[in-house]
């Protein structure tokens, strides 16, 4: 691919820590190639920062290949960016002008909250899992692994729930802020698999309880985390835990 | 002399036999015995699952904010094990030879046979946890075959086995956690081992977030913190990947295991411009169907369609034509460096040569229209079926390409070049795991490892499990059984002060030093360093001019870098220079191994030492052993040898002509 360079001028939230009401900085980007990921344009501008005595921006990132889950910056106004189906780390600087304003928010939501700059606290994921994410299966105790034949259909399925990356875009995405996309995915993930039965109906419940309690808003069937999850996970999820929750009340 | 503790008897009795004779410490003691987890990837997830399970009180540390994001998530192609499912022939021993063979003879038959006996429960516990293998159409498990093997012995979920593997681990991580059997400590990163009385019995660690310094008590340390590929700065790690936990417990009497030893990955995505942070690989599943190859002209600039068939220089299957472009890893990656350093690279940096599809679409579209039943299909449809196929087999791999490099692989070769992928050295441990300190262990990438001087694929997830699911629930307790009577681990102590004052001195020093170059400057000096003398192929004056660098890196690295911020908040740039000044100085010791390895085996590959083929000549005679490096101190290391002892196999040169 021919690269050329571009200039481009940011706009990066800035906040000291989560006590720190926070504002937006500006920021020259100069001479960046076009084949940068977005994240290796911030490493260009925070060597700039740090060679002229100010402090970088904080942002998370780990593996830079799109399955971490861990990069989330809020882009001109979506979740990873322009590029659908694509994590930050994946999004590249040909997607963008010369000359081009762009604005970097970190994930905006209640539960979600701000640590530095672009980096937040995420935790409340983890705590939803501990809800009832998982089978009770202790090491040691599993059958033969052909011993429980799984419907092909099923197990595609399954597979394609349990790709979530937990990165957190859906609940950004969400006007509500809702974790609906992300908890409904692991509940489905179960509920699709023979392993998942025995505990089909806490479970979902206490999984429900603990995403509202972490202050999640709720799901008005807007579509916004279908369209910006970077791993496309279906809507169809939030319908498969809508009925999971109903079954599992009514057979209380 | 170094004691492997290998139990005694035959190969395959000897697992069998450890696990009935170890000792065992009662459910009552289990819950007031506690156990530090450093890493939660496959192997630190597994261990402090299972140990949980068991009745032990666990604690676990992950620099990243969650124990789901561990780097194992990036794993793509799959899981070996013995299942023979396929009723191919596989058994637990060809699993066995396969991965001593594959290990260029430099690994422990012990270690590796249990690796193959319990492979298969591994498989077990994963499907029981609900993590959703491919399948076939009659709902039973899927396999497909990987380099190195003549078998279809290998699990997997789509291209992203290692996330799935992971996040049934974490599931059972998280299951413990809810009732308090683990506590969990995110953003944290280990900065030292405390050892009391030449035990294990604890940790220093620092909130990410806050900068807070703080002291952890424990009756065993598990370091499950993978491997060191990040010395050479690019390489197909995490950005976060670090050998910190691995160095601190170096620097405190644990042996560092075969150090050089490192796994170069031939398809890579080359290197596009100094900006450059990481390297993504393109799985080795790729090379089933794409032919490599250069041109056959010096510094031919055309592009790669106007160059025709006759003026291409397919070197593998010129060099290889039994294996062709299925030869080894390590085989692969030396071949395409000698292309592009003789001056027949592609791209615009020249180091890169072509994965070409072209003739795998045309067979597959040819094969199309055959099913389809279209006998006069024009080249054209041909191609597009073909495509679809491919897209079918890779589509994912070849997204991934396009949105990185911005080219269409389905109708332009991809240009791929090696890069450093996983590391087969590390901290040395016996049969137990436990390293040369008492109480504190190594599991998974982050130990010398059962996979000698060269990796096979699908192997790597297989091991980090085992160690966590299979082998630590037993050997561990062994060792507690003679700790029941020791109370809980007092942080007041002044090994505990020591330490801490240490630590707090190390980020003082980094705060204050206000130099006039950032971490990264370093970090990279460092990578090109090792990259260019210690990288795919090593020699002994580029290896003594590189210790020599590396010092003087190292010094200046002191006096002149620059950490912005404060000690006490977020600041991944402090946490970033205590990583790197670890990197430059295991960096040394990479070199002075591969200094000492006068022989060519496996990754590592002394010039001086090669065939009239220019193939690897290992010299079983003088190096049948591992090499494991004492500290003692000041930057110097004494070499102790644990030879290497073959009962059942019989080790030869490896051919692949």
């Amino acid at each position: 691919m021919e690269h050329t360079t571009i200039n481009l001028n940011l706009k990066v939230w800035r906040q000291k820590n989560a006590e720190d009401k926070g504002q937006f900085e500006n920021y020259k980007a100069e001479n960046i190639s076009t084949e940068m990921s977005f994240l290796e344009m911030f490493d260009v501008l925070n060597e700039k920062l740090i060679n002229e005595g100010q402090d970088p921006v904080a942002f998370d990132h780990d593996c830079r290949e799109g399955i971490c889950g861990m990069c989330s910056m809020h882009i001109n106004g979506r979740a990873h960016g322009p590029w659908s189906g694509t994590t930050t780390c994946q999004l590249h600087m040909r997607a963008f002008k010369d000359g081009e304003t762009i604005t970097v928010e970190p994930w905006r939501a209640k539960a979600f909250p701000v640590l530095k700059d672009l980096t937040v606290d995420r935790s409340a994921f983890d705590r939803i899992q501990q809800a009832g994410g998982y089978v009770s299966v202790n090491t040691g105790n599993a059958q033969d692994g052909n011993a429980l034949p799984i419907d092909k259909k099923n197990a595609d399925a399954s597979f394609d729930a349990a790709m979530c990356i937990g990165c957190g875009a859906c609940v950004a995405a969400c006007k509500n802020s809702s974790a609906m996309l992300f908890t409904s995915a692991k509940v489905s993930q179960y509920a699709l698999l023979p392993q998942g039965q025995p505990e089909r109906t806490t479970r979902v419940m206490n999984m429900v309880a603990q995403m509202d309690k972490e202050g999640f808003g709720a799901c008005t069937n807007t579509g916004a985390c279908e369209a910006e999850c970077p791993k496309e996970i279906s809507i169809s999820n939030i319908a498969r835990l809508n009925r999971e929750y109903l079954n599992a009340q009514l057979s209380l | 002399m170094i004691n492997n503790r290998i139990p005694a008897g035959e190969l395959a009795q000897k697992w069998s036999t450890y696990k009935s004779t170890c000792k065992l410490v009662n459910p009552a003691n289990k819950r007031s015995i506690d156990i530090i987890v450093v890493g939660t990837g496959l192997a630190g997830a597994s261990a402090a699952a299972t140990l949980a399970e068991l009745g032990y009180s666990v604690k676990t540390f992950c620099f990243q904010d969650s124990g789901r994001r561990a780097h194992s998530i990036a794993a793509q192609g799959g899981i070996n094990a013995a299942k023979n499912y396929q009723n191919d022939g596989d058994s637990v021993y060809r699993l066995f030879y396969d991965t001593i063979k594959g290990g260029d003879y430099r690994a422990r038959e012990a270690n590796v046979h249990r690796l193959a006996e319990v492979s298969v429960n591994i498989i077990d516990q994963c499907v029981a946890q609900g993590v959703p293998f491919a399948r076939e159409y009659g709902g039973l498990l899927s396999n497909r075959s990987f380099g190195g093997t003549q078998v279809q012995r290998t699990f997997y979920a789509a291209g992203q086995t290692g996330q799935q593997l992971l996040l049934g681990a974490y599931s059972a991580q998280m299951r413990q956690v809810s009732i308090g059997a683990i506590q969990e400590h995110n953003r944290h990163e280990m900065l030292d081992v405390v050892v009391i009385d030449g035990k294990a019995r604890g940790i220093i660690a620092r909130n990410l977030v806050t900068g807070e310094i703080e002291r952890h008590g424990a009756h065993a340390v598990l370091l499950c913190t993978g491997g060191y590929g990040n010395v050479f700065f690019l390489s197909t790690n995490a950005m976060g990947s670090n050998v910190t936990a691995a160095w601190k417990a170096h620097k405190k009497g644990a042996y560092f295991g075969n150090p050089c030893f490192t796994q170069i990955h031939p398809t890579c995505i080359p290197v596009s411009g100094d900006h450059q942070s990481k390297l993504t690989l393109m799985s080795e599943s790729l090379r089933n169907d794409g032919r490599i190859w250069v041109p056959k002209k010096q510094g031919d600039t055309r592009k790669a369609y106007d160059i025709p068939e006759e003026e291409r220089d397919y070197y593998l299957e010129r060099r290889y034509p039994a294996f062709g472009n299925l030869v080894p890893r390590d085989v692969a990656s030396r071949a395409a460096k000698e292309r592009c350093d003789a001056g027949y690279g592609v791209g615009t940096s020249k180091m890169a040569v072509y994965l070409d599809f072209a003739s795998a679409i045309e067979r597959y579209g040819k094969t199309e229209a055959t099913k389809q039943g279209i006998h006069n299909a024009s080249k054209e449809e041909i191609i597009k079926m073909g495509k679809g196929v491919v897209k079918e087999k890779y589509g994912n791999l070849f997204d991934m390409y396009a949105k990185i490099t911005g080219e269409d692989p389905y109708s332009i070769p991809m240009r791929i070049y090696p890069a450093v992928h996983y590391t087969m050295g590390g901290l040395w441990v016996d049969y137990e795991l436990m390293t040369s300190v008492p109480g504190l262990y190594a599991l998974g990438e982050a130990n010398f490892s059962e996979h000698g001087a060269n990796r096979l694929g699908a192997s790597a997830l297989m091991q980090g499990l085992a160690d966590g699911y299979f082998v630590i629930p037993y050997t561990i307790g062994n060792y507690l059984a003679d700790e029941i009577r020791t109370p809980k681990i007092d942080t007041k102590q002044k090994a505990f002060d020591d330490a801490e004052k240490i630590v707090k001195d190390r980020i003082a020093h980094f705060m204050n030093v206000k130099g006039t170059k950032s971490v990264d400057y370093f970090h990279k000096a460092l990578g090109k360093i090792m990259w260019d003398k210690c990288g795919m192929a090593r020699n002994a004056a580029g290896l003594k001019q590189a210790i020599q660098e590396i010092r003087t890196l190292r010094e200046e690295f002191w006096k002149d870098v620059r950490v912005p911020g404060t000690a006490d908040s977020l600041n991944p740039e402090l946490d970033k220079a205590g990583r790197v000044a670890d990197f430059l100085e295991l960096g040394e010791l990479m070199c002075i191994d591969a200094l000492n390895r006068e022989e060519s085996c496996g990754g590592h590959f002394r010039e001086e030492h090669q065939t009239e083929d220019g193939e690897a000549l290992r010299h079983d005679e003088n190096f049948m052993y591992v090499a494991c490096w004492e500290n003692i101190g000041n930057n110097e290391w004494q070499l102790n040898k644990e030879d290497l002892v073959y009962d059942v196999i019989h080790p030869s040169q490896r051919n692949y002509k």
